[in-house]
């Protein structure tokens, strides 16, 4: 007799629990926020960004926290990726928004390929200091090859409106609507990747790659599927990004500081998972930004700026030794301690 | 000829600022011996060490008095990081260790900026980077003396620490260490001690790389970007190698300074930021464990 595996509270494998949460994730994201939230700071200045990034973050998320790959080049492959989409819609008449933002991706994945190579031959720090120089390189080229740039000479590009089938999105809140579908779209997918065989692939070659390979996984494969995707993911963040919450086009923006940004966020949000991309994306923005209205409202200004930028900093660093050290799976893990001491059924 | 001796004077003058390099990795070297730890924070250790000397001179302390200062300091937050780090953190795999040197990084680098501000600040050693003149009457090379210092204190220090390593019960107990943490241990050796004997020298060999650095570019937060060059030196020379970190610094140095000067000017120039990574990326593909380094084997 055959077995049914799945049963009635089950939909594709995920439990009844799973997709109410997604449900309501969905309807507070494309419903609540828009009827509540009416400033245009919180679009433009929080959710935008927090997107945005949260979008990188998956993609570092998958080569770092499921590959197991130590990369450090997220902002270069997410320059690559606004730029291509900058590019695309200068030269290619008529391109809509969707194509130009995936083959940006595409493009990014390229680069992503291309310095993953190294990741076959070596792991660990050395592999970070081979992606670093996709980080490095990718940032000069687009600097110095004034193609790139359109030859415009101020360094500072407008990125062009978003246009979806004639109709321009240009208030904070439609662009925010157009990054979420673009970021549910690819969440789903990268949850799914996840939990399928690719996913299976990425964590058996993270916990240790020459066992996976003696059962039968081809390394090559999986790798610079990883890294593919990761910068894929990096580059329709960073063509998001510079689009939406930027609005320029400027080699600077995507420096090595942006990807130790997105490597915190893995870090502290919690590595091998989708919701530490989200949790940890939103620390590291909100966290500058608490920190700032302390300055100002408890202290009245009474500290300088620079010391405040000093002590976030301070602050990230400690975090990430505290989480090393008590919690390496990082802030969703700890989230999920927490929901486990109320929950019932345990 | 002129031109034969301008390729002489580019890489000369690579050379020299590759000896910069190698201070750097040293350090680095340091501490990846004794504790098999990538020590991710050497950049940011260099910029602490020399931005809170430059910060002691300015309160009017004499310059020995300031070096004196800034070692104890340094060995302060070599002990604090054995202490607060390491030592929790003992036995983890290297990635988790080297994601909290990137961690410890961000703090010694916000501390500095926070203790002594981010303006950037000149250091003068009393030695000019300007050409030494009986080199240029000699041989008609201009070479910068700043460089020349560079290279013999490097060289003094190398030394140095190999005569500590060699003669001295620390440095037995050290390379015991560095073979066996296991091992050492169990025999009696302390290994709290040698690990701040370790952070400490990595200290003080950072404080004089950023004096170095310093002098030449200035007081500021680029020194750390500059000391992440370290790394690609690194990789040629072999993580575990002391000559290694000065082979491959001198590769660096050179290399990045040869294709500067003859390819830039094709690229629009600044390809001294990404050359030594690709260079690095080469070597990684040909040897993955360096020139010196030992060879990797893994197991399942």
């Amino acid at each position: 007799m055959e077995q049914k595996v799945s049963n009635n509270n089950s939909f594709m494998g995920y439990t009844r629990s799973d997709l109410t949460n997604f449900l309501i994730a969905m309807i507070l994201s494309f419903v609540a926020i828009p009827l509540v939230v009416q400033t245009d700071y919180w679009y433009s200045s929080i959710l935008i960004p927090w997107l945005c990034l949260a979008l990188a973050a998956i993609g570092q998320q998958i080569v770092m926290g499921y590959a197991g790959q130590l990369a450090l080049g997220a902002a270069g492959f997410m320059a690559a990726g606004a730029f291509a989409c900058f590019n695309l819609i200068l030269r290619v008449p008529d391109i809509p928004f969707f194509v130009a933002l995936g083959l940006s991706g595409l493009v990014a994945a390229a680069f992503g390929i291309l310095f993953g190579l190294p990741s076959l031959r070596v792991r660990g720090i050395y592999l970070m200091v081979a992606t670093l120089a996709s980080q490095f390189f990718i940032v000069w080229m687009i600097d110095k090859f004034g193609w790139f740039k359109n030859y415009d000479t101020s360094g500072i590009i407008t990125a062009q409106d978003i246009v979806i089938l004639g109709k321009p999105f240009t208030s904070p809140l439609e662009m925010y609507l157009v990054i979420l579908v673009v970021v549910t779209v690819l969440t789903v997918l990268a949850v799914n990747m996840a939990r399928g065989s690719t996913g299976r692939n990425w964590m058996a070659v993270r916990d240790m790659d020459i066992a996976a390979e003696s059962m039968g996984i081809s390394l090559l494969k999986t790798k610079l599927q990883a890294f593919a995707i990761c910068a894929f993911y990096c580059g329709v963040a960073g063509a998001l990004f510079a689009f939406t919450y930027l609005k320029s086009l400027e080699p600077v923006a995507f420096d090595i500081k942006l990807s130790f940004k997105i490597l915190f966020m893995v870090i502290l949000g919690g590595l091998g998972t989708i919701s530490g991309a989200f949790i940890g994306a939103a620390f590291i923005l909100l966290f500058p930004v608490l920190l700032n209205s302390v300055g100002n409202n408890v202290f009245h200004g009474a500290i300088d700026a620079t010391i405040i930028s000093s002590i976030e900093q301070v602050v990230f660093g400690v975090l990430i030794i505290v989480f090393m050290i008590y919690e390496p799976l990082g802030m969703a893990k700890l989230w999920g301690n927490i929901k486990q001491r109320f929950s019932i059924n345990k | 000829m002129t031109e034969v001796l301008f390729f002489i004077e580019v890489v000369v003058a690579g050379l020299l600022a590759g000896t910069m390099y190698s201070l750097v990795a040293l350090g680095f070297v340091l501490i990846y011996k004794a504790s098999s730890t990538f020590n991710f924070a050497q950049g940011a250790m260099v910029f602490f060490a020399v931005l809170a000397f430059v910060g002691f001179m300015e309160l009017g302390l004499s310059f020995p008095v300031s070096f004196v200062v800034t070692v104890l300091l340094m060995v302060l937050v070599g002990f604090c990081t054995e202490r607060l780090v390491l030592n929790p953190l003992m036995n983890q795999s290297e990635d988790t260790l080297l994601m909290a040197t990137i961690g410890l990084g961000f703090v010694l680098e916000g501390l500095a900026q926070a203790a002594w501000g981010v303006e950037v600040r000149r250091l003068d050693l009393g030695i000019g980077d300007f050409p030494i003149e009986w080199i240029i009457d000699v041989f008609g090379l201009f070479v910068s003396a700043l460089d020349v210092t560079a290279g013999i204190v490097a060289a003094v220090l190398i030394i140095g620490l190999a005569l500590l390593f060699k003669y001295t019960r620390m440095g037995l107990g050290l390379r015991a260490v560095a073979d066996d943490p296991g091992a050492a241990s169990s025999i009696g050796i302390p290994l709290k001690n040698i690990m701040l004997l370790v952070w400490s020298a990595a200290g003080v060999v950072a404080l004089v790389a950023g004096m170095m650095w310093g002098a030449r570019a200035g007081v500021q937060f680029a020194l750390v970007d500059l000391a992440l060059k370290a790394l690609p030196v690194l990789i040629i020379g072999g993580f575990s190698s002391i000559p290694g970190a000065i082979i491959g610094g001198l590769i660096i140095g050179a290399t990045e300074k040869v294709l500067e000067v003859y390819l830039g000017p094709f690229f629009g120039g600044a390809i001294e930021g990404w050359a030594p990574y690709v260079l690095a990326i080469f070597f990684l593909l040909y040897r993955p464990e360096g020139l010196f380094g030992e060879k990797i084997i893994r197991r399942v």
